[in-house]
């Protein structure tokens, strides 16, 4: 683990450099476009957190493997920061560019869906009546409330939106110059690593608290 | 095949059966429906041409609502008398037992929405019979989706604490894209719209009842599982 909190911290700092320091300011925006690499990093990390929540919701129905729950719960957990912080910087950006905090084009609604749906699979889990079944049921609305990933992530490439037009994998004429992509993968990266080393200490969490849960059960026998 | 067909209608029958004795849902949600149609013609007193403005979002939170009030009680019902444990028990499919809710919950949410759209029209002096057809096909696709997400997570919630909380919390992040394209269409429709423009909306809306009917309809079993 501290080897991985070294990592982290390491890359978050390369990271930090290059989004300030190495990365030119661009041509339109100035300097304000470099929320850009903190946002679309968050995004990706959101995303892939729901997925995870997905994974461990299907493998958990299939396996019913308590590692499988853990890791769903977890991912949501960590998740829902990293989405959190999508839709806080993507206004921040939006204001000085477009004139606007928001708008409910396909995009941002779709992202401010999906930060309910972690919202939802955080709630409903305290409030379920036998704790025993909150993990099933869980894994059902995990299920469900995926379908809302793809769509969100697709959603620039299938309807004209407010949000901009994709610059990685998007059409013809998008892109970055190589110093900028450069810049989007290391950060891209960096929030990735530390978004995995908070889902270990989740799972670690997890792990701790069943060991708890039996041997409170052992001295009660 | 035909026997599933048989199952789900001898249990869509019980549903109904049951309602019939006390109709407490139908007149609860019918009269809730009724209500928001109410408040919001007071809370913006539409003049001429704002109704048909106002009118797809008056109507599709009006059914929204009304629709929550049904999902809570379809399955609260089932737990006097152990009739979820009866269920549970019984030799089927359980993925037939929600079809079943499924198709009960549709025809009661229908009877509230014709409730909703007469009350409507006579308040909002709006008439709705020159899209009529398209209008039908709209909120019947509309509302199907939303069934389809309401019976499930009304299963889901039942099984939580503060049960009336938990089911629009759960249920409507999942069924924006359904209720944005219910709205878009309707609002199309009733514009006078050809069909062809708001013929995306609509497959949309098909979409999204297929994929959730067959969601849930795989995952029911679980849910149901003790």
């Amino acid at each position: 683990m501290t080897a991985h909190a070294i990592l982290t911290l390491a890359w978050l700092l390369v990271a930090l450099y290059m989004i300030f320091i190495y990365a030119p300011s661009d041509v339109n925006q100035g300097n304000v476009y470099r929320i850009m690499y903190v946002h679309v990093s968050s995004g990706w990390t959101a995303m892939i957190a729901y997925f995870l929540v997905f994974v461990g919701s299907v493998w958990y129905v299939w396996k019913r493997s308590p590692s499988a729950d853990d890791m769903a719960y977890a991912s949501a957990e960590v998740g829902f920061i990293f989405c959190s912080c999508l839709l806080i910087t993507g206004p921040l950006w939006a204001k000085p560019i477009w004139g606007i905090w928001w708008t409910w084009d396909a995009r941002l609604t779709l992202t401010f869906v999906l930060w309910l749906l972690f919202v939802a699979y955080l709630l409903v889990r305290s409030f379920f009546i036998n704790p025993g079944r909150a993990a099933l049921l869980s894994a059902v609305v995990g299920i469900i409330g995926f379908v809302d990933v793809p769509i969100d992530y697709m959603a620039i490439r299938w309807w004209r939106t407010q949000h901009p037009q994709p610059v990685i994998m998007g059409g013809p004429n998008s892109g970055l110059p190589p110093s900028m992509e450069a810049t989007l993968f290391i950060s891209a990266g960096a929030f990735l690593c530390l978004f995995f080393y908070l889902l270990r200490q989740g799972l670690r969490l997890a792990e701790a608290r069943r060991e708890i849960g039996q041997l409170r059960r052992q001295l009660s026998e | 095949m035909m026997r599933s067909l048989e199952i789900i209608w001898v249990l869509f029958l019980k549903d109904l059966r049951l309602e019939w004795r006390r109709r407490e849902t139908i007149a609860s949600i019918c009269v809730f429906g009724i209500l928001v149609v109410f408040l919001l013609d007071f809370a913006f007193a539409p003049a001429g041409e704002e109704s048909l403005r106002l009118m797809p979002g008056v109507l599709w939170i009006a059914f929204a609502f009304a629709g929550i009030l049904g999902f809570n009680h379809s399955f609260a019902a089932e737990r006097e008398n152990a009739c979820l444990e009866g269920l549970r028990l019984a030799p089927i499919d359980p993925g037939l037992i929600y079809l079943a809710k499924l198709l009960a919950n549709f025809l009661f949410l229908a009877v509230a929405e014709a409730a909703i759209v007469f009350a409507a029209s006579l308040w909002y002096n709006f008439s709705f019979l020159p899209a009529f057809k398209w209008f039908v096909v709209i909120v019947a696709f509309g509302t199907l989706g939303y069934v389809a997400v309401g019976v499930m997570f009304g299963a889901v919630a039942s099984n939580t604490r503060m049960r009336e909380v938990m089911l629009p919390v759960l249920q409507f992040p999942v069924i924006v894209p359904i209720f944005i394209g219910a709205i878009e269409a309707t609002t199309s429709a009733l514009k006078g719209d050809a069909p062809g423009q708001f013929a995306s909306w609509v497959r949309l809306l098909i979409a999204f009842s297929v994929i959730f009917v067959v969601l849930s309809f795989l995952l029911f079993e679980y849910v149901l599982e003790e």
